[in-house]
């Protein structure tokens, strides 16, 4: 079992990127929800939603760069871009991988918001709810000391959370005051076609 | 003279999240059902700063910046 | 001064006028290329669909932003009105005509016929019509119905559905296509034969009339003029609604005189809009008329803005509260306050029209309101 520096970084990394990401995950989530109260601005929630998503980005960036350099690991660069090409635990770091490109493709396309427009932005979003899961399957899948209880805990706890709130979101119905109502204005002007 | 410029709303996009009047109340409020009334006229310089951060927060993209033809009045 | 008439010919109980008709009464389609749209310009003819825009320069404009298609409006969707469905069964060449010489002004190879879908028997002549022009004309054009809703005529609604197959209203700035009212075009028709305008508009009368129903008047005749020609007042009028529900309430003593003039009337800042003339007799409330439009109008909305759909509904709802239960001063106010707030923040002009109206009414009957009691007796329209 290595022991080494490289290594313990690499897995506090993790999990410190798995903490932030749920937390990312839930704060998008109560955007969507529009939560708010007395000492909680909206634009917290969304500022929040930003900035601990490129926190993320950071210890990410450390986690991988940490896992490559590793004379333990013999990973190339080439492992860390492209999925299922490690020697070393191949599938579950593959799926680091998925997980880590599809965040980036994310955070590429917000910072650019501005440009490719709303629909575009909000439909490559929605790869959110791919990378999520897929980052914390990698978790349990190459840690070295994934079975161990503090580890477990961790990530039974993030899951948990964001099952929750994820389940509200989902559950409770639009949160646009207009969709229904619009949905409905859409259905009666549509195209008739002439008998 | 530096560049005017107002703030313009798509008022279909517009979904009355509301962060625009909490970053800017001076010059946004929020009517009875949620949706921003913006003032009139030219964004003071002071401002601007706290302006692009509303257009920028959006979760919609319902804000923009509007440069102002000098003499010409803003629209709401 | 022209003295033709949109409607001369046939009796209008008698049907469509036919292809052969009309060209012996009125002579071939005139060979008027671009340059009919200064004839246009010189002639003041103004849209006659409800915004009155001067329509010699929307055939400027629309030439200058290369339009591809002209969409003529004869969706109709005011609840009132009739002339446009009345033009298209019984003059449909008129507006045929209108639109060809249109389209060749403005240079647009697409004519889409925009018919309201329950206006079953103004289509059905139109599409008649259609049959009897010689192909050459004939392919130029194509039928598209306008869903029966108030915004469905809505210059902007009525290109969504002709380029995307939804007839919604948006505030998007230069359209691909131009609009232009029934009417008006059947106006060109007769301006590119006699080199003016006929000098009439068509109106629509509602309400407290002996005979509702469409009628061609002289632009210097007065309100008073068409309530006469409609047969009189069932009883004393109170006030007239001149313009359709976008339009504004005008108290009856100074509404008599005012000419059906659209230049004359916006001068004292009213307009025909979509010539509608509505006559409140004298034992209706209008309070209570106030608050079933304003219902009606609120339920029209698109919902694709949220002060139109909420603030639309709740001027409904408290001038509804006024109407049913008694004025009271909170309504009151919040009419005030909302009608304010509400204008000019839709992406349409829908909200602005609504609450123009509301306002109006709060001018016209202010009395009325702040002193309206429930009506014991219910009345059933």
């Amino acid at each position: 079992m290595p022991d080494t520096f490289l290594w313990y970084v690499t897995r506090a990394a993790g999990a410190v990127s798995l903490v932030l990401l749920s937390g990312v995950v839930i704060l998008g989530l109560l955007s969507t929800m529009r939560v708010q109260g007395k000492a909680w601005p909206r634009f917290l929630t969304t500022g929040l939603h930003r900035n601990v998503a490129l926190i993320a980005v950071v210890f990410l960036f450390l986690h991988i760069v940490t896992a490559v350099v590793d004379p333990f690991t013999h990973l190339g660069w080439g492992a860390a871009l492209i999925p299922f090409s490690s020697y070393y635990r191949t599938f579950w770091l593959g799926l680091g991988v998925i997980a880590f490109d599809l965040l980036l493709a994310i955070i590429v396309t917000s910072l650019v918001r501005n440009f490719i427009g709303h629909r575009t932005w909000r439909a490559i979003h929605w790869l959110a709810y791919a990378s999520w899961p897929v980052a914390v399957i990698h978790g349990l899948g190459t840690g070295t000391d994934v079975w161990s209880f503090w580890f477990m805990l961790l990530t039974a706890t993030c899951v948990g959370v964001v099952l929750i709130v994820a389940g509200y979101r989902f559950m409770a119905g639009p949160f646009d005051p207009l969709h229904t109502a619009r949905t409905v204005f859409r259905g009666s002007v549509e195209k008739r076609e002439l008998p | 003279m530096s560049r005017q410029y107002e703030l313009v709303v798509d008022r279909i996009r517009c979904d009355g999240r509301g962060l625009c009047a909490e970053l800017l109340p001076e010059l946004i409020r929020l009517d009875d059902w949620g949706y921003p009334i913006i003032s009139s006229g030219p964004i003071p310089d002071h401002l601007m700063p706290l302006a692009e951060r509303a257009v920028e927060d959006c979760p919609v993209l319902a804000l923009t910046l509007r440069r102002v033809e000098q003499g010409k009045r803003g629209g709401r | 001064m022209s003295t033709m008439r949109l409607l001369a010919g046939r009796t209008l109980s008698a049907g469509p006028e036919g292809f052969a008709e009309h060209a012996a009464r009125l002579g071939p389609l005139p060979h008027a290329g671009r340059d009919l749209t200064e004839v246009v310009v010189r002639s003041g003819l103004t849209g006659r669909g409800g915004a009155g825009f001067a329509a010699g320069l929307k055939w400027r404009a629309a030439a200058a932003r290369h339009a591809q298609a002209l969409v003529v409006n004869g969706a109709e969707g005011e609840p009132h009105s009739k002339k446009d469905r009345l033009l298209m069964s019984t003059r449909p060449h008129l507006v045929l005509d209108g639109a060809l010489l249109a389209a060749r002004a403005v240079r647009v190879k697409e004519i889409v016929l925009y018919i309201g879908e329950h206006h079953t028997i103004a289509r059905a002549a139109m599409e008649h019509a259609l049959a009897e022009r010689p192909g050459a004309e004939r392919k130029h054009f194509r039928i598209a119905a306008a869903p029966a809703r108030y915004v469905s005529g809505d210059s902007s609604a009525a290109v969504h559905l002709v380029t995307t197959g939804i007839a919604l209203p948006t505030s998007a700035p230069a359209a691909p296509a131009m609009v232009q009212n029934v009417e008006t075009l059947a106006h060109v028709a007769l301006i590119a034969r006699f080199g003016e305008d006929t000098g009439t508009v068509l109106v629509t009368m509602a309400g407290g009339v002996a005979r509702p129903g469409v009628l061609e008047v002289e632009t210097t005749a007065t309100i008073a003029d068409a309530i006469a020609l409609a047969g009189g007042a069932t009883e004393p009028p109170r006030a007239v609604l001149l313009g359709g529900y976008f339009g504004a309430w005008v108290e009856i003593g100074q509404a008599q005189g005012l000419t059906l003039d659209p230049v004359a009337l916006r001068a004292r800042g009213l307009s025909l809009g979509c010539g509608v003339v509505g006559v409140l007799p004298g034992s209706h409330c209008p309070v209570c008329e106030t608050a079933g439009i304003m219902r009606y109008l609120a339920g029209e909305s698109s919902a694709q803005c949220g002060p139109c759909f909420f603030g639309l509904r709740a001027l409904a709802e408290a001038s509804g509260r006024i109407a049913n239960q008694g004025s009271n001063s909170e309504d009151l106010q919040r009419l005030q306050r909302w009608a304010a707030e509400v204008r000019g923040r839709g992406a349409c002009k829908h909200p602005d029209g609504a609450v123009m109206f509301l306002q109006s009414a709060l001018s016209t009957f202010g009395q009325e309101f702040a002193s309206h009691q429930a009506h014991r007796a219910r009345r059933t329209a």
